[in-house]
Protein backbone atom coordinates (compact mmCIF):
# COMPACT_ATOMS: atom_id res chain seq x y z
CA UNK A 1 0.00 0.00 0.00
CA UNK A 2 1.63 3.18 -1.16
CA UNK A 3 1.02 5.90 1.20
CA UNK A 4 0.44 8.48 -1.08
CA UNK A 5 -2.26 6.74 -2.56
CA UNK A 6 -4.34 7.24 0.43
CA UNK A 7 -6.64 10.37 0.58
CA UNK A 8 -10.56 11.35 1.51
CA UNK A 9 -12.50 12.92 -1.29
CA UNK A 10 -15.25 15.39 -0.15
CA UNK A 11 -18.43 14.88 -2.17
CA UNK A 12 -21.10 17.29 -1.57
CA UNK A 13 -23.32 19.20 -1.17
CA UNK A 14 -24.76 20.30 -4.38
CA UNK A 15 -24.90 17.63 -7.57
CA UNK A 16 -26.68 17.75 -10.85
CA UNK A 17 -29.74 14.43 -10.18
CA UNK A 18 -30.01 15.75 -6.54
CA UNK A 19 -32.63 15.02 -3.97
CA UNK A 20 -30.58 15.86 -0.92
CA UNK A 21 -27.56 17.70 -0.57
CA UNK A 22 -25.30 15.93 1.95
CA UNK A 23 -21.93 15.91 2.55
CA UNK A 24 -20.08 12.31 2.50
CA UNK A 25 -15.94 12.00 3.43
CA UNK A 26 -15.03 9.24 1.71
CA UNK A 27 -11.62 7.70 2.54
CA UNK A 28 -9.67 6.12 -0.45
CA UNK A 29 -6.97 3.96 -1.07
CA UNK A 30 -5.91 4.31 -4.37
CA UNK A 31 -9.32 3.56 -6.18
CA UNK A 32 -11.12 1.23 -3.25
CA UNK A 33 -12.98 2.91 -0.90
CA UNK A 34 -11.76 2.45 2.57
CA UNK A 35 -14.39 3.95 4.69
CA UNK A 36 -17.21 6.83 4.64
CA UNK A 37 -18.12 9.66 6.96
CA UNK A 38 -21.56 10.61 6.33
CA UNK A 39 -22.73 14.71 7.20
CA UNK A 40 -26.31 14.87 6.96
CA UNK A 41 -28.02 18.79 8.40
CA UNK A 42 -27.57 20.83 5.30
CA UNK A 43 -31.31 20.54 4.97
CA UNK A 44 -32.51 21.18 8.06
CA UNK A 45 -35.13 23.81 8.75
CA UNK A 46 -36.75 23.16 12.16
CA UNK A 47 -39.99 21.89 10.72
CA UNK A 48 -40.65 19.88 14.40
CA UNK A 49 -40.52 23.29 16.02
CA UNK A 50 -42.81 24.91 13.31
CA UNK A 51 -45.16 22.45 13.68
CA UNK A 52 -46.17 23.17 16.96
CA UNK A 53 -46.62 26.75 16.75
CA UNK A 54 -49.04 26.14 13.92
CA UNK A 55 -52.82 24.97 13.74
CA UNK A 56 -53.84 21.41 13.12
CA UNK A 57 -54.82 22.96 9.63
CA UNK A 58 -52.06 24.30 9.40
CA UNK A 59 -50.10 22.21 9.83
CA UNK A 60 -51.24 19.61 7.07
CA UNK A 61 -49.27 22.45 4.04
CA UNK A 62 -45.61 22.54 6.20
CA UNK A 63 -46.29 18.75 6.78
CA UNK A 64 -46.57 18.35 2.83
CA UNK A 65 -43.23 20.10 2.02
CA UNK A 66 -40.74 18.15 4.31
CA UNK A 67 -40.50 15.95 1.01
CA UNK A 68 -41.75 17.33 -2.16
CA UNK A 69 -41.16 13.61 -3.64
CA UNK A 70 -43.39 11.78 -1.11
CA UNK A 71 -45.40 14.56 0.14
CA UNK A 72 -48.66 12.37 -0.26
CA UNK A 73 -47.52 9.87 2.47
CA UNK A 74 -46.39 12.52 4.95
CA UNK A 75 -50.26 13.90 5.13
CA UNK A 76 -51.75 11.09 5.18
CA UNK A 77 -49.32 9.56 8.36
CA UNK A 78 -50.39 12.81 9.85
CA UNK A 79 -54.02 12.83 9.35
CA UNK A 80 -54.04 9.19 9.95
CA UNK A 81 -52.21 9.70 13.49
CA UNK A 82 -54.47 12.65 14.24
CA UNK A 83 -57.65 10.89 13.21
CA UNK A 84 -56.53 8.08 15.65
CA UNK A 85 -56.10 11.04 18.58
CA UNK A 86 -59.68 12.30 17.64
CA UNK A 87 -61.11 9.30 17.59
CA UNK A 88 -63.10 9.12 14.69
CA UNK A 89 -63.26 6.76 11.57
CA UNK A 90 -63.13 8.24 7.87
CA UNK A 91 -65.34 7.25 5.20
CA UNK A 92 -64.84 4.13 3.30
CA UNK A 93 -64.29 5.93 -0.28
CA UNK A 94 -62.14 8.91 1.39
CA UNK A 95 -59.53 5.77 2.37
CA UNK A 96 -59.65 4.03 -1.09
CA UNK A 97 -58.65 7.79 -2.41
CA UNK A 98 -56.00 8.26 -0.15
CA UNK A 99 -54.60 4.75 -1.22
CA UNK A 100 -54.38 5.36 -4.24
CA UNK A 101 -52.84 8.85 -4.55
CA UNK A 102 -50.45 6.73 -2.51
CA UNK A 103 -49.94 4.42 -4.81
CA UNK A 104 -49.61 7.19 -7.81
CA UNK A 105 -46.93 8.44 -5.70
CA UNK A 106 -45.23 5.31 -5.18
CA UNK A 107 -45.40 4.62 -9.17
CA UNK A 108 -44.12 8.44 -9.62
CA UNK A 109 -40.96 8.33 -7.20
CA UNK A 110 -39.56 4.85 -8.12
CA UNK A 111 -39.90 5.89 -11.78
CA UNK A 112 -38.09 8.36 -11.12
CA UNK A 113 -35.72 6.58 -9.41
CA UNK A 114 -35.15 4.24 -12.42
CA UNK A 115 -34.07 7.02 -14.55
CA UNK A 116 -31.52 8.44 -11.78
CA UNK A 117 -30.02 4.97 -11.88
CA UNK A 118 -29.46 5.26 -15.34
CA UNK A 119 -28.04 8.10 -14.97
CA UNK A 120 -25.64 7.37 -12.30
CA UNK A 121 -24.21 4.72 -14.35
CA UNK A 122 -24.24 6.80 -17.49
CA UNK A 123 -27.32 5.67 -19.43
CA UNK A 124 -29.21 8.48 -20.29
CA UNK A 125 -31.65 6.80 -22.60
CA UNK A 126 -33.04 4.75 -19.57
CA UNK A 127 -33.42 8.44 -17.47
CA UNK A 128 -35.20 10.04 -20.17
CA UNK A 129 -37.09 7.07 -21.43
CA UNK A 130 -38.60 6.54 -18.00
CA UNK A 131 -38.92 10.49 -17.14
CA UNK A 132 -41.47 10.33 -20.32
CA UNK A 133 -42.95 7.59 -18.65
CA UNK A 134 -43.32 8.99 -15.32
CA UNK A 135 -44.78 12.21 -17.01
CA UNK A 136 -48.30 9.88 -17.55
CA UNK A 137 -48.44 9.32 -13.97
CA UNK A 138 -47.97 13.24 -13.18
CA UNK A 139 -50.16 14.14 -15.75
CA UNK A 140 -53.25 11.62 -14.02
CA UNK A 141 -52.27 13.15 -10.31
CA UNK A 142 -52.46 16.46 -12.00
CA UNK A 143 -55.90 15.54 -13.17
CA UNK A 144 -56.78 14.04 -9.40
CA UNK A 145 -55.70 17.07 -7.17
CA UNK A 146 -54.97 19.95 -10.13
CA UNK A 147 -51.44 19.85 -9.09
CA UNK A 148 -47.83 17.64 -10.18
CA UNK A 149 -46.15 18.10 -6.91
CA UNK A 150 -47.37 18.48 -3.35
CA UNK A 151 -51.04 17.39 -4.11
CA UNK A 152 -52.72 18.14 -0.92
CA UNK A 153 -54.97 15.97 -1.36
CA UNK A 154 -55.16 14.83 2.43
CA UNK A 155 -56.87 16.20 4.93
CA UNK A 156 -57.74 15.78 8.40
CA UNK A 157 -61.31 13.76 7.80
CA UNK A 158 -61.13 12.78 4.63
CA UNK A 159 -59.71 13.39 1.05
CA UNK A 160 -60.75 17.02 -0.47
CA UNK A 161 -61.32 15.93 -4.36
CA UNK A 162 -63.31 13.39 -5.97
CA UNK A 163 -62.33 10.45 -8.28
CA UNK A 164 -64.94 10.78 -10.81
CA UNK A 165 -66.10 7.85 -13.57
CA UNK A 166 -63.90 9.31 -16.34
CA UNK A 167 -61.02 9.86 -13.90
CA UNK A 168 -61.06 5.78 -13.24
CA UNK A 169 -61.45 5.10 -16.64
CA UNK A 170 -58.35 7.13 -17.31
CA UNK A 171 -56.52 5.71 -14.68
CA UNK A 172 -57.13 2.22 -15.79
CA UNK A 173 -56.01 2.80 -19.33
CA UNK A 174 -52.86 4.55 -18.18
CA UNK A 175 -52.10 1.72 -15.91
CA UNK A 176 -52.11 -0.50 -18.58
CA UNK A 177 -49.87 1.28 -20.31
CA UNK A 178 -47.42 1.74 -17.45
CA UNK A 179 -47.96 -2.52 -17.00
CA UNK A 180 -46.20 -2.64 -20.23
CA UNK A 181 -43.33 -0.22 -20.03
CA UNK A 182 -42.45 -1.54 -16.46
CA UNK A 183 -42.16 -5.12 -17.67
CA UNK A 184 -39.58 -3.52 -20.20
CA UNK A 185 -37.73 -1.88 -18.09
CA UNK A 186 -37.44 -5.21 -15.65
CA UNK A 187 -36.18 -7.07 -18.82
CA UNK A 188 -33.92 -4.06 -19.55
CA UNK A 189 -32.61 -4.22 -15.44
CA UNK A 190 -32.23 -7.90 -15.20
CA UNK A 191 -31.06 -8.40 -19.20
CA UNK A 192 -28.97 -5.76 -20.64
CA UNK A 193 -25.22 -6.03 -19.94
CA UNK A 194 -24.39 -2.81 -19.92
CA UNK A 195 -26.38 -2.22 -16.82
CA UNK A 196 -25.89 -5.94 -14.59
CA UNK A 197 -22.43 -5.46 -15.59
CA UNK A 198 -22.85 -2.24 -12.93
CA UNK A 199 -25.30 -3.57 -11.13
CA UNK A 200 -24.21 -6.96 -10.33
CA UNK A 201 -22.35 -7.38 -7.18
CA UNK A 202 -21.73 -3.68 -6.20
CA UNK A 203 -22.77 -2.53 -2.97
CA UNK A 204 -24.15 -5.43 -1.40
CA UNK A 205 -25.59 -5.38 1.79
CA UNK A 206 -25.69 -8.04 3.45
CA UNK A 207 -29.64 -9.70 5.59
CA UNK A 208 -27.00 -9.11 8.60
CA UNK A 209 -25.91 -5.37 7.65
CA UNK A 210 -28.90 -4.58 7.04
CA UNK A 211 -31.03 -5.25 10.35
CA UNK A 212 -27.57 -3.65 12.25
CA UNK A 213 -27.97 -0.44 10.33
CA UNK A 214 -31.50 -0.54 10.46
CA UNK A 215 -32.33 -0.35 6.89
CA UNK A 216 -35.79 0.09 6.02
CA UNK A 217 -38.00 -0.08 2.94
CA UNK A 218 -36.81 -1.07 -0.87
CA UNK A 219 -33.17 -1.83 0.33
CA UNK A 220 -34.24 -3.95 3.43
CA UNK A 221 -36.48 -6.04 0.67
CA UNK A 222 -34.02 -6.32 -1.91
CA UNK A 223 -31.70 -8.13 1.41
CA UNK A 224 -34.42 -10.80 1.81
CA UNK A 225 -36.35 -8.54 5.02
CA UNK A 226 -39.61 -9.19 4.55
CA UNK A 227 -40.63 -5.36 6.11
CA UNK A 228 -43.57 -4.24 3.83
CA UNK A 229 -46.07 -2.30 6.86
CA UNK A 230 -48.89 -2.26 3.98
CA UNK A 231 -48.85 -6.26 5.21
CA UNK A 232 -47.16 -6.43 8.40
CA UNK A 233 -49.25 -3.62 9.90
CA UNK A 234 -51.65 -2.91 7.47
CA UNK A 235 -53.32 1.21 7.34
CA UNK A 236 -56.45 2.40 5.90
CA UNK A 237 -58.14 -0.82 3.77
CA UNK A 238 -54.34 -2.50 2.61
CA UNK A 239 -55.89 -5.74 4.32
CA UNK A 240 -58.80 -5.38 1.51
CA UNK A 241 -56.90 -5.94 -1.73
CA UNK A 242 -55.01 -8.76 -2.58
CA UNK A 243 -51.08 -7.96 -3.19
CA UNK A 244 -47.55 -10.10 -2.95
CA UNK A 245 -44.91 -8.29 -0.75
CA UNK A 246 -41.68 -7.94 -3.05
CA UNK A 247 -38.36 -9.36 -1.44
CA UNK A 248 -35.43 -10.55 -3.38
CA UNK A 249 -31.78 -11.65 -2.09
CA UNK A 250 -28.83 -10.94 -4.32
CA UNK A 251 -28.35 -8.20 -2.31
CA UNK A 252 -27.06 -5.88 -4.61
CA UNK A 253 -28.13 -2.61 -6.59
CA UNK A 254 -29.37 -4.93 -9.21
CA UNK A 255 -31.61 -6.58 -6.32
CA UNK A 256 -32.97 -3.18 -5.18
CA UNK A 257 -33.86 -2.55 -8.84
CA UNK A 258 -35.76 -5.42 -9.17
CA UNK A 259 -37.41 -4.92 -5.88
CA UNK A 260 -38.22 -1.36 -6.36
CA UNK A 261 -39.45 -2.43 -10.70
CA UNK A 262 -41.81 -5.09 -9.09
CA UNK A 263 -43.35 -3.80 -6.69
CA UNK A 264 -44.72 -0.70 -9.09
CA UNK A 265 -46.79 -3.71 -10.79
CA UNK A 266 -47.97 -4.44 -7.53
CA UNK A 267 -48.94 -0.76 -6.39
CA UNK A 268 -50.68 -0.82 -10.58
CA UNK A 269 -52.73 -4.17 -9.42
CA UNK A 270 -53.47 -2.33 -5.88
CA UNK A 271 -54.54 1.00 -7.99
CA UNK A 272 -56.49 -1.76 -10.08
CA UNK A 273 -58.44 -3.08 -7.14
CA UNK A 274 -59.03 0.16 -5.32
CA UNK A 275 -61.22 1.71 -8.56
CA UNK A 276 -63.00 -1.51 -8.61
CA UNK A 277 -63.68 -1.60 -4.36
CA UNK A 278 -64.73 2.24 -4.09
CA UNK A 279 -68.23 2.81 -3.69
CA UNK A 280 -70.36 6.01 -3.70
CA UNK A 281 -70.27 7.78 -0.70
CA UNK A 282 -68.99 11.04 1.33
CA UNK A 283 -65.22 12.12 0.94
CA UNK A 284 -65.14 14.18 4.53
CA UNK A 285 -66.53 14.02 8.20
CA UNK A 286 -66.77 17.14 10.00
CA UNK A 287 -63.92 17.40 12.73
CA UNK A 288 -63.56 19.53 15.44
CA UNK A 289 -60.69 22.41 15.98
CA UNK A 290 -59.59 21.08 18.73
CA UNK A 291 -57.99 17.98 19.43
CA UNK A 292 -58.53 15.64 22.74
CA UNK A 293 -55.73 14.94 24.87
CA UNK A 294 -53.74 12.56 24.71
CA UNK A 295 -50.83 10.67 22.91
CA UNK A 296 -50.72 8.27 19.78
CA UNK A 297 -48.13 7.15 16.51
CA UNK A 298 -48.98 6.29 13.05
CA UNK A 299 -46.83 4.83 10.81
CA UNK A 300 -47.28 4.30 6.82
CA UNK A 301 -44.85 2.95 4.03
CA UNK A 302 -43.54 5.31 1.93
CA UNK A 303 -41.72 4.71 -1.25
CA UNK A 304 -38.40 4.75 0.93
CA UNK A 305 -39.31 2.75 3.57
CA UNK A 306 -41.62 3.23 6.66
CA UNK A 307 -42.65 6.20 7.88
CA UNK A 308 -43.38 7.09 11.36
CA UNK A 309 -45.16 9.97 13.50
CA UNK A 310 -45.69 10.11 16.96
CA UNK A 311 -47.94 12.99 17.95
CA UNK A 312 -49.13 14.25 20.86
CA UNK A 313 -52.16 16.80 21.88
CA UNK A 314 -52.61 19.25 25.16
CA UNK A 315 -55.93 19.91 24.58
CA UNK A 316 -55.63 23.11 22.05
CA UNK A 317 -55.66 23.08 18.95
CA UNK A 318 -52.16 22.94 17.88
CA UNK A 319 -50.10 19.94 18.63
CA UNK A 320 -48.02 19.53 21.98
CA UNK A 321 -45.43 17.96 19.80
CA UNK A 322 -45.19 15.83 16.87
CA UNK A 323 -41.91 13.65 16.20
CA UNK A 324 -41.32 12.28 12.64
CA UNK A 325 -38.82 9.80 11.23
CA UNK A 326 -38.47 9.49 7.83
CA UNK A 327 -36.63 6.40 6.04
CA UNK A 328 -33.97 7.99 4.09
CA UNK A 329 -32.14 8.60 7.78
CA UNK A 330 -32.78 5.13 8.53
CA UNK A 331 -31.34 3.95 4.83
CA UNK A 332 -28.35 6.70 4.83
CA UNK A 333 -26.24 4.34 7.63
CA UNK A 334 -26.50 1.65 5.70
CA UNK A 335 -23.85 3.21 2.98
CA UNK A 336 -21.14 2.35 4.81
CA UNK A 337 -21.72 -1.26 4.70
CA UNK A 338 -22.15 -1.11 1.32
CA UNK A 339 -19.24 1.31 0.46
CA UNK A 340 -16.39 -0.74 2.06
CA UNK A 341 -14.52 -2.29 -0.57
CA UNK A 342 -16.20 -0.83 -3.31
CA UNK A 343 -14.52 1.24 -6.25
CA UNK A 344 -14.78 4.95 -6.45
CA UNK A 345 -16.46 4.49 -9.85
CA UNK A 346 -19.27 2.29 -8.43
CA UNK A 347 -19.91 5.04 -5.45
CA UNK A 348 -22.58 7.05 -7.70
CA UNK A 349 -24.59 4.00 -8.74
CA UNK A 350 -24.55 2.86 -5.02
CA UNK A 351 -25.56 6.01 -3.21
CA UNK A 352 -28.30 6.17 -5.52
CA UNK A 353 -29.23 3.05 -4.78
CA UNK A 354 -30.78 3.74 -1.13
CA UNK A 355 -32.52 6.50 -2.91
CA UNK A 356 -31.03 9.78 -1.71
CA UNK A 357 -28.52 12.49 -3.05
CA UNK A 358 -24.90 13.73 -2.64
CA UNK A 359 -22.37 15.63 -5.08
CA UNK A 360 -19.31 16.85 -5.80
CA UNK A 361 -18.26 20.36 -5.86
CA UNK A 362 -15.52 20.76 -2.91
CA UNK A 363 -11.99 21.07 -2.75
CA UNK A 364 -9.68 17.91 -1.83
CA UNK A 365 -8.28 16.85 1.80
CA UNK A 366 -5.76 14.44 2.02
CA UNK A 367 -5.83 11.77 4.28
CA UNK A 368 -3.58 9.20 5.29
CA UNK A 369 -5.34 6.29 6.37
CA UNK A 370 -2.63 4.82 8.17
CA UNK A 371 -1.20 7.84 10.50
CA UNK A 372 -4.84 9.44 10.60
CA UNK A 373 -2.89 12.99 9.55
CA UNK A 374 -4.69 14.87 7.12
CA UNK A 375 -3.89 18.02 5.07
CA UNK A 376 -5.71 20.36 2.73
CA UNK A 377 -4.32 21.06 -0.60
CA UNK A 378 -5.02 24.14 -2.96
CA UNK A 379 -4.87 24.40 -6.38
CA UNK A 380 -1.31 24.49 -7.21
CA UNK A 381 -1.16 20.95 -5.20
CA UNK A 382 -3.75 20.04 -7.58
CA UNK A 383 -1.87 21.10 -10.65
CA UNK A 384 1.42 19.28 -10.01
CA UNK A 385 -0.81 16.45 -10.04
CA UNK A 386 -1.75 17.15 -13.56
CA UNK A 387 1.39 16.61 -14.71
CA UNK B 1 -6.50 50.08 -34.14
CA UNK B 2 -7.02 46.80 -35.99
CA UNK B 3 -6.11 44.94 -33.05
CA UNK B 4 -8.91 46.11 -31.39
CA UNK B 5 -11.23 45.23 -34.38
CA UNK B 6 -10.09 41.81 -34.66
CA UNK B 7 -10.98 41.64 -31.16
CA UNK B 8 -14.47 42.97 -31.53
CA UNK B 9 -15.27 40.82 -34.32
CA UNK B 10 -13.84 37.49 -32.45
CA UNK B 11 -15.65 38.42 -29.12
CA UNK B 12 -18.99 38.57 -31.42
CA UNK B 13 -18.22 35.22 -33.33
CA UNK B 14 -17.48 33.75 -29.72
CA UNK B 15 -20.64 35.81 -28.25
CA UNK B 16 -23.25 34.33 -30.69
CA UNK B 17 -22.04 30.70 -29.79
CA UNK B 18 -22.75 31.42 -26.43
CA UNK B 19 -25.83 32.61 -26.23
CA UNK B 20 -26.77 29.40 -28.42
CA UNK B 21 -24.96 26.88 -25.53
CA UNK B 22 -25.41 28.21 -21.80
CA UNK B 23 -24.58 25.76 -19.21
CA UNK B 24 -26.80 25.15 -16.02
CA UNK B 25 -26.56 24.33 -12.51
CA UNK B 26 -29.12 23.58 -10.12
CA UNK B 27 -28.33 24.07 -6.44
CA UNK B 28 -30.37 23.11 -3.71
CA UNK B 29 -30.29 25.42 -0.96
CA UNK B 30 -32.58 23.90 1.81
CA UNK B 31 -35.84 23.14 -0.16
CA UNK B 32 -38.09 20.54 -0.05
CA UNK B 33 -37.45 18.61 -3.37
CA UNK B 34 -40.63 19.50 -5.15
CA UNK B 35 -38.92 22.18 -7.08
CA UNK B 36 -36.01 20.06 -7.83
CA UNK B 37 -38.29 17.47 -9.11
CA UNK B 38 -40.02 20.09 -11.85
CA UNK B 39 -36.59 21.43 -12.80
CA UNK B 40 -35.37 17.95 -13.22
CA UNK B 41 -38.33 17.16 -15.38
CA UNK B 42 -37.52 20.23 -17.55
CA UNK B 43 -34.64 18.14 -19.30
CA UNK B 44 -37.20 15.12 -19.88
CA UNK B 45 -38.33 14.69 -23.16
CA UNK B 46 -41.59 15.93 -22.67
CA UNK B 47 -40.62 19.51 -22.05
CA UNK B 48 -36.62 19.19 -22.88
CA UNK B 49 -35.11 22.20 -22.60
CA UNK B 50 -32.20 21.12 -24.60
CA UNK B 51 -33.86 22.72 -27.33
CA UNK B 52 -32.13 26.02 -26.04
CA UNK B 53 -29.01 24.47 -26.22
CA UNK B 54 -29.11 24.23 -22.94
CA UNK B 55 -26.94 21.48 -20.48
CA UNK B 56 -27.71 20.71 -17.15
CA UNK B 57 -23.87 20.70 -15.63
CA UNK B 58 -22.81 19.54 -12.12
CA UNK B 59 -19.99 22.14 -11.86
CA UNK B 60 -20.03 25.47 -10.89
CA UNK B 61 -16.97 26.81 -13.12
CA UNK B 62 -18.92 25.60 -16.13
CA UNK B 63 -21.53 27.08 -15.97
CA UNK B 64 -23.99 30.35 -17.12
CA UNK B 65 -27.05 30.00 -15.18
CA UNK B 66 -27.65 29.23 -11.28
CA UNK B 67 -30.85 27.75 -10.45
CA UNK B 68 -31.76 28.13 -6.77
CA UNK B 69 -34.35 26.56 -5.06
CA UNK B 70 -35.47 26.69 -1.32
CA UNK B 71 -34.98 29.53 1.95
CA UNK B 72 -31.31 29.12 2.43
CA UNK B 73 -30.31 27.41 6.16
CA UNK B 74 -27.75 28.81 8.75
CA UNK B 75 -25.20 25.53 7.15
CA UNK B 76 -26.42 26.21 4.07
CA UNK B 77 -25.64 29.81 3.58
CA UNK B 78 -21.64 29.79 2.81
CA UNK B 79 -21.75 27.01 0.03
CA UNK B 80 -23.98 29.11 -1.66
CA UNK B 81 -22.03 31.81 -1.59
CA UNK B 82 -18.68 29.86 -2.46
CA UNK B 83 -20.97 28.23 -5.34
CA UNK B 84 -21.92 31.64 -6.64
CA UNK B 85 -18.02 33.15 -6.55
CA UNK B 86 -17.23 30.02 -8.57
CA UNK B 87 -19.05 30.98 -11.34
CA UNK B 88 -16.99 32.83 -14.01
CA UNK B 89 -18.49 36.31 -15.16
CA UNK B 90 -21.39 37.11 -17.01
CA UNK B 91 -23.51 35.10 -14.89
CA UNK B 92 -27.75 34.49 -14.38
CA UNK B 93 -29.43 33.93 -11.27
CA UNK B 94 -32.78 32.45 -11.34
CA UNK B 95 -34.73 31.61 -8.12
CA UNK B 96 -37.17 28.62 -8.10
CA UNK B 97 -40.06 28.68 -5.85
CA UNK B 98 -41.72 30.72 -3.59
CA UNK B 99 -39.37 29.61 -0.56
CA UNK B 100 -36.88 31.48 -2.48
CA UNK B 101 -38.62 34.82 -3.17
CA UNK B 102 -39.67 34.74 0.76
CA UNK B 103 -39.51 32.06 2.86
CA UNK B 104 -42.82 30.68 1.84
CA UNK B 105 -44.37 27.70 4.04
CA UNK B 106 -41.20 28.14 6.22
CA UNK B 107 -42.22 31.31 7.43
CA UNK B 108 -41.11 31.23 11.02
CA UNK B 109 -38.18 28.17 10.90
CA UNK B 110 -35.99 28.90 12.86
CA UNK B 111 -33.21 27.56 10.73
CA UNK B 112 -34.29 29.68 8.11
CA UNK B 113 -32.23 32.80 6.87
CA UNK B 114 -34.93 33.23 4.47
CA UNK B 115 -34.49 34.60 0.86
CA UNK B 116 -32.29 33.83 -1.74
CA UNK B 117 -31.45 38.02 -2.49
CA UNK B 118 -30.10 38.29 1.18
CA UNK B 119 -27.52 35.97 0.31
CA UNK B 120 -26.46 36.35 -3.16
CA UNK B 121 -27.94 38.78 -6.10
CA UNK B 122 -30.83 37.44 -7.64
CA UNK B 123 -31.63 38.28 -11.73
CA UNK B 124 -35.62 36.47 -12.19
CA UNK B 125 -37.72 35.02 -9.89
CA UNK B 126 -40.20 32.10 -10.98
CA UNK B 127 -43.34 32.30 -8.24
CA UNK B 128 -45.11 28.79 -7.53
CA UNK B 129 -44.80 25.70 -5.39
CA UNK B 130 -43.40 24.48 -7.02
CA UNK B 131 -43.60 26.25 -10.61
CA UNK B 132 -44.52 24.01 -13.35
CA UNK B 133 -42.15 22.88 -15.80
CA UNK B 134 -43.36 25.08 -18.10
CA UNK B 135 -42.86 28.20 -15.88
CA UNK B 136 -39.08 26.87 -15.27
CA UNK B 137 -38.43 27.50 -18.64
CA UNK B 138 -40.16 30.46 -19.46
CA UNK B 139 -38.00 32.08 -16.27
CA UNK B 140 -34.90 30.41 -17.66
CA UNK B 141 -35.30 32.11 -21.44
CA UNK B 142 -36.14 35.26 -20.07
CA UNK B 143 -32.67 35.17 -17.99
CA UNK B 144 -30.97 34.57 -21.27
CA UNK B 145 -31.98 37.61 -22.86
CA UNK B 146 -30.80 39.64 -19.88
CA UNK B 147 -27.57 37.35 -19.61
CA UNK B 148 -27.01 38.45 -23.31
CA UNK B 149 -27.30 42.11 -22.47
CA UNK B 150 -24.87 41.25 -19.61
CA UNK B 151 -22.45 39.42 -21.58
CA UNK B 152 -22.30 42.88 -24.10
CA UNK B 153 -21.70 45.00 -21.54
CA UNK B 154 -19.06 42.87 -19.58
CA UNK B 155 -16.78 42.63 -22.87
CA UNK B 156 -17.25 45.92 -23.53
CA UNK B 157 -15.78 46.74 -19.75
CA UNK B 158 -12.97 44.04 -20.85
CA UNK B 159 -12.32 45.55 -24.40
CA UNK B 160 -12.16 49.16 -22.30
CA UNK B 161 -9.46 47.55 -19.68
CA UNK B 162 -7.25 46.09 -22.46
CA UNK B 163 -7.04 49.14 -24.40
Amino acid sequence: MNEDTCYTLPLGPQHPALIEPEYLKIHLDGETIVNVDINLGYMHRGIEKALQQRTYQQDQFLIEKICGICSSIHTLTYCNAIEKLLEVDIPERAKYIRMIVAELERLHSHMLWVGIAGYEIGFDTVFHMSWRDRELVMELLENISGKRVGYSMNTIGGVRRDISKDMAENIRTIMDKIDIRLNHYINVFVKDSTITKRTKNTGILTQKDAIKYSAVGPVARASGISCDLRKKAPYLLYDNVDFKEITHNTNDVESRAVVRLKELLESTKIIRQCLHLMQKGELTIKIPDTVPEGETISHGEAPRGEIFYYARSDGTDKPYRIKIRTPTLSNIHSLQAMLKGQQLADLPIIVASIDPCFSCTDRITLLNTRTGMSKSVDATYLKTLKR
Amino acid sequence: MLKSQIYKIKTKVINKARIKSPWMMHFDATSCNGCGIEILACLTPKYDIERFGIVEKGNPRHSDILLVTGAVSYKMKDRLKLIYDQMPEPKIVIVVGVCGISKGIYQGCYNIIGPIDKVIPVDIYVPGCPPRPEAIIDGVIKGLTLWKAKLEKYDEKKENEKY
